[in-house]
């Protein structure tokens, strides 16, 4: 006879297991890697060599400047689509919104596709604007991501904190600086961390577009494909490092509901 | 009124420039052209190229077939750790609780090498056994399966549970037929969410696929390399075709959404 005993918590065992093996070791394996050559000796050449080579770390700034400039844009032409929708008296808001995150689920290549055709025809080589071409690929990629934490944030918002500012003589100016958009942080922030760190490593929209991979995770792609794994795994440390800095800046301002918004309104 | 009407006109002009490129290519899915711009003939011709070459038929359903497994192992997989987590102390909680974080705020690209070092470089796994594929899959989707299977536990009513125990149920059928139930929405969506996600991913894929196969998006890049404009005009007809999909999908998450609104909105009524 065995003692075992069904207990509820047990049910994670399954899970706990699969992350540990396919989420955890995949991280330690990678730190190992970029920290040894290929006969297996400790060795910091890779970490140098990132730091010194000018193509790598021009390719960091010109990730980080794309990535800036694209969750700007984003930012800029989201916030004002999600205040409409979220303050106005439209009757089918929700429908709207749907409107607005619709693309999401189509794929994104296709979407991408779609794009440099109609981007052809407008300007002939798309390879002569290649800043600009970047921008409004991830833009155009990424935007329903932002605008969604944004308006799941400002509907939450108190109607009558706005009405308070108001009565104590605040025009609307005032009202929405000092009260809609401080209010409304947490969901700009959900929003850049959906977009910030996708438009610096996400390569294939600029592959598509014009044939190059002047980025950050096309860095990775290319020393994988010539089985350069540990100067790989160096630029994935590095990437995973920005993502921890930043994860950790933004956890303590990000809005919990809008959080993970890859889900939106599927919930 | 001027400022309804700048703030619809605004709405509508982002909605134009979200759609117009989908549009455009939608409309010339139905000629025989073979760029945007020049103006051609109606023809199905694409259409019946997207169902009849072998290579496109295969793309397509090995894209939804590993998008549905994948989907499926990674919700069962995701539900059992939430509820297990919800169950278990704070300990349990942090561990998987953290480690699920790890996949949602990765970079994809970092998510893939790692994963492929790890299961190719390291474990020796053969990429053409599909398993990398399949592990690279659920890794992506089960930490939002997790995600969307928590708020539901955390909204429901314990004592139920409970209640189940005192009659006599055994606590696998109390879970079975109290928890899941209550549960059932955040699963089901969960699963939903996790399809779209292996249907838009493509560097997981591209790192763990074998050589041979393809999904729609690893597809997509490679044709867009190549100079097949046959293929490259099929695509336009996919990607109408997903498009139109994607609406029939919304408009009937729309409708069975306001029935079941108004159904407990009847049921409240009663009650009082």
């Amino acid at each position: 006879m065995s003692k075992f005993r069904f207990q509820r918590a047990q049910l994670c065992i399954p899970y706990g297991v699969f992350l540990v093996c396919f989420v955890l070791a995949p991280l330690i394996v990678i730190i190992y890697y970029a920290f040894t050559n290929g006969e297996g000796q400790f060795t910091l050449e890779n970490l140098t060599g990132f730091f010194t080579s000018p193509n790598t770390i021009g390719t960091l700034f010109y990730s980080f400047g794309i990535a800036v400039v694209t969750t700007c844009v984003c930012l800029m032409l989201a916030y004002p689509i999600a205040y409409i929708l979220a303050r106005s008296r439209f009757r089918h808001k929700s429908v709207i919104l749907m409107v607005f995150v619709m693309p999401m689920w189509i794929n994104f290549t296709l979407r991408i596709t779609a794009l440099k055709e109609i981007l052809t025809v407008i300007e002939g080589n798309l390879s002569f604007h290649p800043f600009l071409n970047t921008i409004i690929g991830m833009t155009y990629d990424f935007l329903p991501f932002m605008i969604l934490p944004i308006y799941t944030t400002l509907l939450k918002l108190d109607n009558s904190l706005l009405e308070a500012a108001s009565d104590l003589g605040a025009d609307a100016v005032r009202t929405f600086l000092r009260v809609t958009l401080p209010l409304s942080v947490p969901g700009i922030i959900s929003g850049i961390v959906m977009v910030f760190l996708p438009s610096m490593t996400n390569y294939v929209v600029l592959d598509m577009l014009y044939n190059s991979t002047y980025i950050m995770g096309s860095l990775i792609g290319a020393y994988f494909s010539s089985y350069d794994w540990h100067n790989g795994s160096m630029i994935a440390l590095i990437l995973l490092i920005i993502i921890l800095v930043f994860t950790l800046f933004t956890n303590r301002y990000a809005d919990e509901d809008a959080g993970s918004s890859r889900g939106g309104v599927l919930r | 009124m001027t400022k309804k009407l700048v703030s619809t006109v605004f709405l509508g002009l982002m909605i134009v420039l979200l759609y117009l490129p989908i549009f455009i290519l939608a409309v010339y899915s139905f000629t025989d052209s073979a760029n945007i711009g020049a103006i051609h003939g109606f023809s199905l011709q694409n259409y019946v190229t997207l169902f009849t070459k072998p290579e496109l038929r295969e793309m397509i359903a090995g894209t939804l077939l590993l998008a549905v497994g994948s989907a499926a192992i990674a919700t069962i997989l995701g539900t059992l750790g939430a509820v297990g987590v919800f169950y278990s102390g704070r300990f349990g909680n942090m561990v998987v609780g953290s480690l699920n974080q790890v996949p949602v705020v990765n970079a994809e690209v970092v998510t893939a090498f790692s994963l492929c070092i790890l299961l190719i470089g390291a474990c020796g796994v053969d990429k053409s056994s599909f398993i990398s594929l399949l592990i690279g899959h659920v890794v992506l989707e089960s930490p939002f399966v997790y995600l969307s299977v928590t708020p539901k536990l955390k909204q429901m009513d314990n004592s139920l549970y409970e209640a189940a125990l005192d009659l006599g149920a055994s606590p696998s059928v109390a879970l079975r037929s109290v928890v899941l139930p209550q549960i059932l929405p955040g699963v089901i969506s969960g699963f939903a969410l996790a399809v779209t996600l292996s249907l838009d991913d493509y560097f997981i894929t591209s790192y763990t696929k074998p050589a041979t196969f393809d999904t729609i998006s690893t597809y997509v890049v490679n044709a867009t390399r190549g100079s097949q404009t046959e293929i490259k005009t099929a695509l336009w007809a996919l990607s109408t075709i997903i498009f139109v999909v994607v609406v029939l999908m919304v408009i009937l998450m729309n409708v069975t959404g306001n029935r079941n609104e108004k159904k407990a909105g009847a049921g409240n009524e009663k009650e009082m």
